[in-house]
């Protein structure tokens, strides 16, 4: 007992103080891509061709990047030969719609919250049924992070419940392979409405790495009704959490930019 | 030994195809069962289509010696006679190709296929008036990849449990046929996405040894940095998994956070939290400068004292010890014969460690003691990663202090890989053996790429484990084994 309580001295006090804090990131870290048309040269499509997904396009000296697909890998940025392609360190990166994150020089349009009725429902208090629908596991992982004393998603009002049964909505990552195909549409149905379904990860986006494969249907695509996209491979926890609370109205205006 | 029957290679090496030898069927069954007979193990046996039928491979590895080997035979028909029954560690092996290709696997005691790809499959039952059956998944309570589990019990008691993968296979083996290309890194690294810095170390040494490509000591050094970073955090993950399935929270919430802390100091180098993009063909995707070497150092050194504080508390408390002792036991003999690796081996007293058995890069030169215990229960298992939790710490401060200069990244672009040619890679992932295969046609492009992720050997661990334990005893004894079904999937 006695090590116990020295020990829990030792180690501190360790959630963040996100939100209202900005979060410390590493300087390597990788975020949303800034594109500047400006310093392409004409003809030259050298991101494009190192992208390992086809998620940049440089048409027309216009770069043009689907963060649906993006890996945040530094493939695209090594390769540019007048640094046209850099990464920030925004994290903050979800959407409302598949097409927001196209993004052809535009400003990411950050989440939406929910509509008044929906939000006064789950704003103070949303369950959520995790489904791995594929994938690599990592973006469970990270979702599995956020239950840790660091971000402490409880305190928001989130959990993960163990069945939809007891669920507002459905957080789903992976390509969606054939095999889970019926168990995720099974697991939306067994979700009471009015529900949400949140896309996390570039998998259940657009197939991520995994897209084309004949054994995978790219992500959820039009299968579900999807109320937020959170790009990435896999999305830092950071960026999921800021996702979540823009959905539930909890975190208001642009970022600003680190 | 009659080296005629055998090719022999060693770890990180390519061999030109012709070299394999193709033997009779009952001669490349008799070799693998002679060589497992002297301790050799089956690292990989695996198929691909040949112009008359299937051609079978199989990678034969010899801790004690070193020494790989490699054998073929083609099957012609649509059956091949089973090995299982006489080497049981191929029997997930054998199911793979039989389902793969369609062959009857012949006198296999249980000839399912093991991703279920084929729709409705049979399950293994027990018959008796009080035995019940438990099935579990795909979807699970938690936040867990999909599996199902189908237990047959009477009363608590499991008398046998069956594991049906394959809801995660996603065609990755296939999608890598007719590379190397900009893709191929990328799903290398989502194998497993725990393992990202494994895999991506075994498929850069394949295209290094095929491409006739060197690695500079720095390179090597920090490969073997992004290694033992991701041992640490999925060690230091699992023994917190393992403290919150006993209900002791201390360790299970400090653990949570130290394993987050150990990735963003995998982060502070590469940008990514699983090291995506650090290891590449021909080196490293990133270097390290002194600055960071200085802020590593000092950030492991306080995250090595509470790892410490939490674990310690773990080991120290009866409670624990009450739950982890004796549950989910397997015996050296049993893990032998199931050709378990990694820490669920080593927990059964088995010295097996690719870093130790066939070391490559810096484990030429710094060889890591190889950390075993002999009970084979969660403890052990559990035992076993925190000796390697403390080694590889040690390990990782070695390496910052003597980092041989000059640069550790990788060249744009690497030499084209040797066609016609066969090369095999192992490396001492976190689980355990990662083993990948390649094969290049005459272009010099991938016509094979396999990939055998430790997961593969262990699954057929955990149901044997099972045996005879409380069915309440599976979330511990699943998490004491923690496998991919990912990797194991494809």
């Amino acid at each position: 007992m006695f090590d116990i309580s020295r020990t829990r001295l030792a180690q501190g006090y360790r959630t963040k103080p996100f939100p209202p804090a900005d979060p410390q990131l590493s300087e390597s870290y990788r975020g949303l891509p800034a594109l500047d048309p400006g310093l392409c040269r004409s003809g030259c499509d050298a991101c494009a061709k190192v992208c390992p997904t086809d998620a940049i396009h440089a048409a027309a000296g216009r770069p043009n990047l689907d963060l649906g697909r993006c890996l945040f890998c530094p493939e695209c940025s090594r390769a540019c030969p007048t640094g046209a392609i850099s990464f920030t360190r925004q994290y903050q990166l979800a959407t409302s719609s598949r097409e927001d994150l196209r993004l052809e020089g535009e400003a990411l349009a950050l989440a939406r919250s929910l509509d008044e009725r929906t939000r006064k429902l789950f704003g103070r208090s949303l369950k959520l049924r995790q489904v791995s629908a594929g994938g690599c596991n990592a973006c469970e992982a990270d979702v599995n992070v956020l239950g840790t004393v660091v971000y402490d998603l409880g305190r928001f009002g989130i959990q993960f419940v163990a069945s939809p049964r007891h669920a507002d909505g459905l957080l789903v990552t992976g390509p969606v392979t054939h095999a889970m195909r019926e168990a995720l549409a099974r697991t939306y149905e067994a979700t009471p409405a009015p529900k949400i379904v949140i896309a996390v990860g570039a998998c259940a986006i657009s197939g991520g790495p995994f897209a084309g494969s004949p054994m995978v249907h790219d992500g959820i695509q039009d299968s579900l009704p999807v109320d937020l996209y959170v790009p990435g491979c896999p999305p830092h926890p950071l960026t999921i959490l800021d996702g979540l609370l823009r959905l539930l109205g909890r975190l208001d205006g642009a970022p600003a930019v680190p | 030994m009659q080296p005629e029957r055998l090719r022999l290679l060693r770890n990180v090496a390519s061999i030109p195809l012709a070299d394999v030898p193709v033997l009779a069927g009952a001669e490349f069954r008799d070799t693998i069962a002679d060589h497992v007979a002297r301790d050799w193990r089956v690292m990989a046996l695996y198929g691909r289509s040949a112009t008359a039928g299937v051609r079978l491979y199989a990678v034969l590895g010899s801790g004690e010696r070193s020494q790989l080997a490699i054998v073929a035979s083609e099957v012609a028909g649509d059956r091949f006679e089973a090995l299982t029954p006489r080497v049981p560690q191929v029997h997930w092996f054998e199911r793979e190709i039989a389902e793969t290709f369609g062959l009857v696997p012949e006198g296999h005691p249980w000839p399912e296929p093991i991703r279920s790809l084929g729709g409705q499959t049979s399950f293994f039952k027990v018959a008796g008036e009080d035995v019940h059956e438990v099935a579990v998944g795909p979807v699970h309570a938690g936040i867990i990849e999909p599996g199902h589990f189908r237990f047959q019990c009477l009363g608590e008691r499991v008398l046998h449990l069956e594991i049906r993968l394959g809801y995660q296979h996603r065609g990755i083996e296939s999608t890598l046929v007719g590379g190397p290309d900009r893709r191929s890194l990328a799903l290398l690294e989502t194998v497993a996405g725990d393992t990202t810095v494994g895999h991506g170390l075994a498929y850069a040494r394949i295209v290094e040894t095929l491409g006739g490509a060197e690695v500079t000591a720095r390179a090597d050094v920090i490969r073997a940095l992004a290694l033992e970073l991701e041992r640490v955090a999925n060690h230091v993950g699992d023994l917190g998994a393992l403290a919150g399935d006993v209900g002791f929270l201390p360790t299970a919430s400090y653990c949570g956070r130290l394993r987050g802390d150990v990735l963003n100091a995998t982060a502070s180098v590469c940008g990514s939290r699983f090291g995506r993009g650090w290891i590449r063909p021909g080196g490293c995707g990133f270097d390290l400068d002194s600055r960071r070497v200085r802020d590593l150092v000092r950030s492991l050194e306080t995250l090595s004292r509470d790892i410490q504080g939490a674990v310690g508390l773990l080991f120290s408390a009866p409670s624990v010890r009450a739950r982890f002792v004796d549950t989910g036991r397997l015996g050296p003999e049993q893990a032998r014969e199931l050709g378990l690796v990694g820490p669920a081996a080593r927990a059964t007293g088995l010295s097996r460690d690719v870093r130790h058995d066939f070391p490559d890069g810096i484990f030429r030169m710094a060889q890591l003691p190889v950390s075993t215990w002999h009970s084979g229960s969660v403890f052990a298992r559990a035992y076993v990663r925190w000796l390697e939790v403390q080694r590889s710490l040690a390990f990782i401060r070695e390496l910052l202090a003597w980092l041989p200069r000059g640069s550790a990244l990788a060249e744009s672009s690497a030499p084209p890989l040797g066609p016609d040619r066969l090369a095999v890679a192992l490396v001492e992932g976190w689980r355990g053996e990662i083993c990948h295969v390649a094969e290049t046609d005459s272009r010099g492009s991938f016509q094979t790429y396999k990939i055998v992720d430790p997961s593969f050997h262990n699954w057929p661990g955990l149901g044997i484990a099972m045996r005879d334990q409380a069915i309440s005893d599976f979330p511990l004894c699943n998490k004491s084994f923690n496998l991919s079904y990912c990797g194991h999937d494809l």
